[in-house]
Formats: C-alpha cells, sequence, structure tokens
C-alpha cells in the first residue's frame, strides 16, 4: 500500500467502512426476519455474539503484518477522523455502555462526576499531551520518558506504571467480557471469560497496533448504533421527541421531580401508600436489631427460644376452631427458614436491620450532594464531605484519563501533529455522543418507572419487570410488601446494569435490538481490553526488552517476543478475572488515580518545563505512585485495614480518589528533584523544542522508525 | 538547532491560548460543581447545576478542543512551523 496517497488512503477508508455499516445494518435486519420466523431468542444470541468476533476476527487477520512501524503504531497513518472512533471504542469499556447509565439511575447528580471525569480529561489531552507525544513520535509513552529524562530509570518505572494501571484496568473490562457473554449465552462465568479472551487477542495478535486501530473502529460504529437506536426509541415512546438529550430535561426531568415530590408527601394518595412499605421496612428493621441485641446477649439460648415462638405459633394456628390453611403455611415456612446457627442467624438479622434504607424518602435526580444528618450543623458536614470527595473523583478520573498509556499512544499513530489535534477532538465528539446520551436515557427510565411500574397492579406486572425479575433476582427484584396488590417504589430494587440492558424491552423493540445491545457491550469491553494488552505487551517487548535488555534484537525477534508476551498477559488477566476479584469500580478508579500519579507530572513538566531532569522524574514518579498506592493500602478494605479504614483517611478523601495525593506529590518531587539537582544538557533541551514545534529547520528527527 | 525570535513568539502565544483555554476548563467543572446546589435554584433546561453537569460542560470540554485545533494549525503556519505536505 505504500504508493497509496495519504488522502487516497483516507477516501478508500470511508469507502470501506461505509459498505461496513451497511452490511451491518443489513445483519441486523437479517436477523430481525429470523425472530420474526420464530427462531428462538438464545440462537438469536449466540448469532450476534460469534457473527460479530468473526468479524473482528476477520478485520484482525487481514491486518496482520511483520512491519515494526505498523505492528506498534498502525504504520502512523491513521486518519483523524479514525483515529478518533478508534480512541472513542478503546475509551469506552463496558462499564461506560453497560453500568453509567444505570449509575447515574441510582445515584442522580453524583453519579455526574464518572460523566464529567471520562470526557473533561481529554481537554487536558488535547492541550497538554496529544500533539508533542506525537511530534515526538516513536511507540510507548516508557520511550518519551527514556528519552526526555534519560538513563534507564525513569523508562523502568514508567514500564512499571504502565504495566500496573493498564493490568488493574483490563482485568475489569474482561470480566465485563466474561459477564455479558455468560448473559447472552448461557455459559458460564468463567467459561464466557475465555471465549472473550479468544474474541481478544484474534484482534490483536497478528496485526498488533494496526489491526487493533481497524477493529477499534468497527466496534465503535456496532456500539454507538447498539446504544442509541434503544434511547431514541424510548424517547420518542415517551415524549414523542426522537432526541433524548432534549426531551429528557424538558419533559421527563420535571414529571418525575414532581412524582419524587408526591412519593415524599404523605397527605397524598402515592406518597400515602409509599410511607405504609416504609413503615413495615422500619419495623423489620428494627425487629432485627432487637433479635440481634438477643443474640449478643443470651447467644444459642436466644435463637432456641425464637425457633420455640415460631413452632408455638403454628400449633396454635393449627388449634385453632377454622384452621387458615394460608396462615399455616406461612408459619410453618418461617420455621423451616430459620436460621441454623447463631452465625447464619446474624447474618439474616443484619440483613433485616438494613432493610431501613428502603424506608428512606426518595432521593431527588436532580438534587447535588443530597445526604442525611441528624443536625443541620451535622448535614452541613456530610455534605461538604460529599462535595470534596466528588470534585476530587472528578480530578483523579480526568488527570488519570490524560495519562492512560493506552489512550495517549494512540496518538503516536496519527499522520501529524495538525492532525493529532484534530483526532482528540474527534476522539472527544465520539465519546461525548456516548455519555451525553447517559444521563438522559437514565432520566427516561426513572420516568417509566416512577409514572408506569409504580401503581400497575402485581396481577399484570409489565412485560420487562416479571423477564427480568425472573432472569436475575440482582437486577430486578419485586415483591407485593405490603400486600395491596399495587406497585409502589419502595417495593422495587434495581440494579444498575439493568437500564442499558432492559431499554429495549421497556422501549418495546423486538429481542433482536436486545441482542444488539449484547453486542455493543461486547464491542465495548473488547476494543479496551485489546488497547490495554496492547499496552501491556509493549511496555514489556519494546521497552523492557529491546530498549533495556537485547538493543540487538532482529524485527523477527522483537516481533515474535511482543507476540508471546502478549498471550501471556492475557492468559493471566483472564486467570485474574475468573477468580472474581474485589469490585469492579474499585479496579477502574485504582488505574486511574495510578495512572494520574505516577505519568501525568513527569510527561507535562517534560513537555512544559526544561529544567525537569533525570533526578526529578525518577523521584516524581515514585513519589507519586508510592503515595497513591499507600493511601489506598491503607484505606481500601480489600487489603485488611478492618475497622481503621475510615480513621485512616486524609481530609475525608474515599480510596478511590487516592490520585488527590498522588497528583500533588508527584509534582512536588519532579520540582524538588530538578532543581537539586543539574539542569539537563543541550542534548536533551533540544529534545524540548523538537517536541514543541511542529516542524522547525534542523530539526533532530526521533521517529526511531 | 537555533530558536529564532518568531519561534520564541509562538511558544508564548501557544502557552497564552492553552491556559486561557484551560481556565475555561476548571471554571466549567470545578467552580460549576462546587456551585451546583446553588446553580440548580436557577431553572433553564431543568436545574442548571444539573444540566451544566449532565451535558452544558460536555459541549464546552467539545468547543474548547474544537477551538485549540483550529487556533494552533492556523498558528502554525502563520509562524511557517506547520508540517509539509504528507505525500
Amino acid at each position: 500500500m505504500a504508493e497509496v496517497t495519504q488522502s487516497q488512503f483516507t477516501s478508500n477508508l470511508k469507502r470501506y467502512y461505509s459498505f461496513y455499516t451497511g452490511g451491518f445494518v443489513a445483519f441486523v435486519i437479517l436477523v430481525g426476519i429470523l425472530e420474526q420466523m420464530g427462531v428462538p431468542n438464545k440462537i438469536l444470541g449466540y448469532i450476534f455474539l460469534f457473527a460479530t468476533i468473526m468479524l473482528y476476527a476477520g478485520i484482525g487477520f487481514m491486518s496482520k503484518t511483520a512491519d515494526v512501524g505498523e505492528y506498534y503504531v498502525a504504520g502512523r497513518r491513521v486518519p483523524a477522523l479514525f483515529n478518533g472512533m478508534a480512541t472513542g471504542a478503546d475509551w469506552m469499556s463496558a462499564a461506560s455502555f453497560i453500568g453509567m447509565a444505570g449509575t447515574l439511575y441510582l445515584s442522580g447528580y453524583d453519579g455526574l462526576a464518572f460523566v464529567l471525569g471520562w470526557t473533561g480529561g481529554y481537554c487536558l489531552v488535547a492541550i497538554l499531551l496529544a500533539p508533542y507525544l506525537r511530534k515526538f513520535g516513536q511507540f510507548t509513552i516508557p520511550d518519551f520518558l527514556g528519552a526526555r529524562f534519560g538513563g534507564h530509570l525513569p523508562r523502568f518505572i514508567g514500564v512499571v506504571a504502565a504495566i500496573v494501571c493498564s493490568f488493574t484496568y483490563v482485568i475489569a473490562q474482561i470480566y465485563g467480557v466474561g459477564l455479558i457473554t455468560s448473559r447472552f449465552t448461557g455459559l458460564e462465568f468463567q467459561v464466557g471469560v475465555f471465549v472473550g479472551l479468544a474474541g481478544i487477542l484474534v484482534c490483536s495478535f497478528l496485526g498488533g497496533m494496526k489491526a487493533v486501530t481497524w477493529t477499534q473502529v468497527a466496534q465503535y460504529i456496532i456500539l454507538i448504533v447498539a446504544y442509541m437506536i434503544p434511547v431514541v426509541w424510548l424517547s420518542v415512546k415517551h415524549t414523542g421527541n426522537p432526541i433524548p438529550q432534549i426531551s429528557a430535561y424538558t419533559s421527563a426531568l420535571p414529571k418525575v421531580t414532581a412524582l419524587e415530590k408526591e412519593f415524599n408527601d404523605k397527605t397524598s394518595p402515592k406518597g400515602a401508600k409509599e410511607e405504609s412499605v416504609r413503615a413495615i421496612f422500619r419495623e423489620r428493621s428494627a425487629a432485627g436489631t432487637a433479635k440481634l441485641a438477643g443474640l449478643e446477649k443470651d447467644g444459642p439460648a436466644f435463637l432456641a427460644a425464637e425457633k420455640q415462638k415460631l413452632t408455638d405459633k403454628v400449633a396454635a394456628l393449627k388449634a385453632e376452631a377454622t384452621p387458615d390453611a394460608k396462615a399455616i403455611e406461612a408459619a410453618e415456612k418461617s420455621v423451616k427458614d430459620f436460621p441454623a446457627d447463631a452465625a447464619a442467624a446474624k447474618k439474616a438479622w443484619t440483613a433485616e436491620k438494613g432493610v431501613a434504607a428502603r424506608a428512606a424518602p426518595v432521593k431527588a435526580h436532580a438534587e447535588a450532594f443530597a445526604v442525611g444528618g441528624k443536625t443541620p450543623e451535622e448535614i452541613e458536614k456530610n455534605r461538604s464531605k460529599a462535595k470534596k470527595n466528588f470534585l476530587a473523583l472528578i480530578m483523579c478520573l480526568m488527570i488519570g484519563t490524560a495519562a492512560l498509556p493506552h489512550i495517549l499512544m494512540r496518538y503516536y499513530t496519527t499522520p501529524s501533529v495538525h492532525e493529532a489535534r484534530v483526532s482528540v477532538f474527534w476522539g472527544l465528539f465520539f465519546i461525548f455522543l456516548l455519555y451525553f446520551t447517559a444521563p438522559a436515557l437514565a432520566i427516561l427510565a426513572k420516568y417509566e418507572v416512577y409514572s408506569n411500574l409504580v401503581g400497575s397492579s402485581f396481577a399484570s406486572l409489565p412485560a420487562w419487570v416479571s423477564n427480568w425479575s425472573t432472569v436475575d433476582k440482582t437486577l430486578m427484584n419485586i415483591a407485593d410488601i405490603n400486600k395491596d396488590g399495587i406497585v409502589q417504589l419502595a417495593e422495587v430494587v434495581i440494579g444498575g446494569d439493568l437500564i442499558v440492558l432492559a431499554t429495549p424491552e421497556i422501549a418495546g423493540l423486538p429481542y433482536v435490538i436486545s441482542g444488539l445491545v449484547a453486542a455493543g457491550g461486547l464491542a465495548a469491553a473488547l476494543s479496551t481490553a485489546d488497547g490495554l494488552l496492547l499496552t501491556i505487551a509493549n511496555a514489556m517487548s519494546h521497552d523492557l526488552y529491546y530498549k533495556m535488555i537485547d538493543p540487538n534484537a532482529s524485527t523477527v525477534r522483537r516481533l515474535a517476543v511482543s507476540k508471546g508476551l502478549l498471550l501471556v498477559v492475557a492468559l493471566c488477566a483472564a486467570y485474574v478475572t475468573s477468580l472474581k476479584p474485589g469490585d469492579i469500580l474499585f479496579l477502574v478508579g485504582a488505574a486511574f488515580s495510578l495512572a494520574a500519579s505516577g505519568f501525568f507530572p513527569a510527561l507535562v513538566c517534560g513537555v512544559f518545563w526544561k529544567r525537569a531532569n533525570y533526578l526529578g522524574a525518577v523521584l516524581g514518579m515514585s513519589a507519586g505512585l508510592g503515595i497513591c498506592a499507600y493511601y489506598m493500602f491503607i484505606t481500601y478494605p480489600f487489603f485488611g485495614c478492618g475497622a481503621n479504614c475510615v480513621a485512616n483517611q486524609w481530609w475525608d478523601i474515599a480510596p478511590i480518589s487516592a490520585g488527590t495525593f498522588g497528583i500533588p506529590a508527584g509534582f512536588i518531587g519532579i520540582i524538588i528533584g530538578s532543581l537539586i539537582s543539574a539542569a539537563p544538557n543541550k542534548e536533551i533541551q533540544d529534545l524540548v523544542d523538537h517536541v514543541r514545534y511542529p516542524n522547525l529547520e534542523g530539526d533532530i528527527d526521533t521517529k526511531g522508525v | 538547532m537555533q530558536l529564532t525570535e518568531k519561534h520564541k513568539k509562538y511558544w508564548n502565544i501557544n502557552l497564552k491560548i492553552s491556559s486561557a483555554l484551560l481556565v475555561l476548563w476548571f471554571v466549567s467543572t470545578f467552580v460549576m460543581g462546587w456551585y451546583a446546589r446553588e446553580l440548580n435554584a436557577i431553572e433553564i433546561i431543568g436545574p442548571l447545576g444539573f444540566y451544566m453537569s449532565a451535558q452544558g460542560s460536555l459541549i464546552i470540554y467539545v468547543a474548547i478542543i474544537a477551538y485549540y485545533a483550529y487556533f494552533m494549525n492556523n498558528l502554525d503556519k502563520e509562524y511557517g512551523v506547520h508540517e509539509g505536505e504528507l505525500d
């Protein structure tokens, strides 16, 4: 393809991907026809799963390469528009695609920290990093650290940081892949993980960055189509307006707000019914608390006495003149379900105590930092804590965005500095399409639940509610608590992931669209996992092996090592994921905080401060990473801080925002380290000028291809 | 490699536009976030604080990046540091 000019190349790409999009739409219509002909849903799910994975494999196979420049940076000829789409797919993970709207549904305003953090970070990428990294060229982010600060140590710390944050993040992605595959095909979670892994590897194994780029563009198209169709449909259904981003705020949100007020007003008919359910929860919670206290005091004796009470009740019911069969059955069931030992009883009663949460009033969707508290002072204190954590999380996510190596690496692949700048714009634009739809979807879904589900009768629940409550109780749990036969809001518990997964059904679309949504979620998870795995494998093969261990290695050998490592890393990641470690949201947050603390200060100072030098970079990066990791260690329960976790917090900052301390530590480290040692030599100062100007006469060359 | 006065001026303009846009970025993120409750009292397209964080600030981010790319790509040409044709 060497003879093809860049503009011809771009127009060819536009043609290919237009055909591709048309072909994909035709495929979806075809599956839709199959559905109408009566093919079962499970088969349709399989068709979507395997057809899309085969498609990615096809693109991956066509992009196979033995050229180092193509393998590491896609030959540096990815046009801005396409690099933007690839960035979008690389960026938007399973958590964004499936979880985001649900998080916003559940936490209202406070969930917007993720929306802001994951978009606003691109301003930093665009202004502080992308054009300069593109001018520098070369292959990886540690490459830049190694060249700018000299010596092996900054590069080595960069490699460690890249591996730690990408690996943490990739586990969250593979987890998402496993979840989607198992949900839509009925395979076991562990099997789903390895099926997904195969999907990830076919994209990247043969063609490295080149293959990943072109599959990511294809994946972006699928994921954005899959996200938009159901939301637009839902918006038309509820408001008659096909633009959800407008209708949600002008039409749905005022109604949601009015309903929230009604639910919380005990004098209104709806509020009175809600109150009757809440009263039951409060009673149950009080009973649970009392039983826990009894167990604490009398131990097993109390347990036996409680069980005796229930058995007596059964006997009493049976002895009545006209025995009530239903009441006897219920009483016998409660005897049968009675906790077997003290540990089980403690667990069950603690859960009962916890239902108090369901007796709380409905939180207003648009209210910022809604917190509880007994006195005005306490509320004020909790509010300032919530506000502080909201802003700290935004900061960590934004700076993390501007420091995650798998994203920054994308800007090496554009043909010029000019294109790199434009490509950040396209990247954020494509990400923005999904992120400004998610809050609208959350509001529309809430409107559906508040206005249609609440008040409907248990005898005729909407189809999507009965479907999902039988499929997965953690996603949709509904029970007639006050036995009035009518659904109250307090009787419904929704899991966040439900919102996106159930939207097609809520909107009344056929199952084929649900399959499309699953394919979109899979595309989101696979594309992110691909970018991350490649980053890890490249950091090891290029920076560690080629640059530090064997600089004379041949091209063939370098690529062989890289591919081998890719396989090993992917298997490790899949193995760790199949153990289901910890909380996904925390893993993601940790990756961002670590990247922000480790990379951001060194990268920015490397471009904007000529005086920054070797010692500064070493001190800054290790201080940033060290403080960040230490803070997580002393405050996150997983590491065993137990009862001290909260007491250990500095200024009440949650462990997910550990970067709040890591980032300043990184900057202080780099400033002190640089000022106490000599200024960098002329060669490095020239390098800084080189990255600052897109084109200079008599410029040095750092492309390294 | 010798930098001329013109080069230095280019870099200074770059620093100025970068700082100006970053100030805008900071205000639309952190200042808006800090005063979200107060802004929610104003009703334009829903409560303003909520609207800004859900959509308004995002639009500002896209505009910031678009303007930066447009401005810098022109500045490159004006100061003769733009890249040649690629092919």
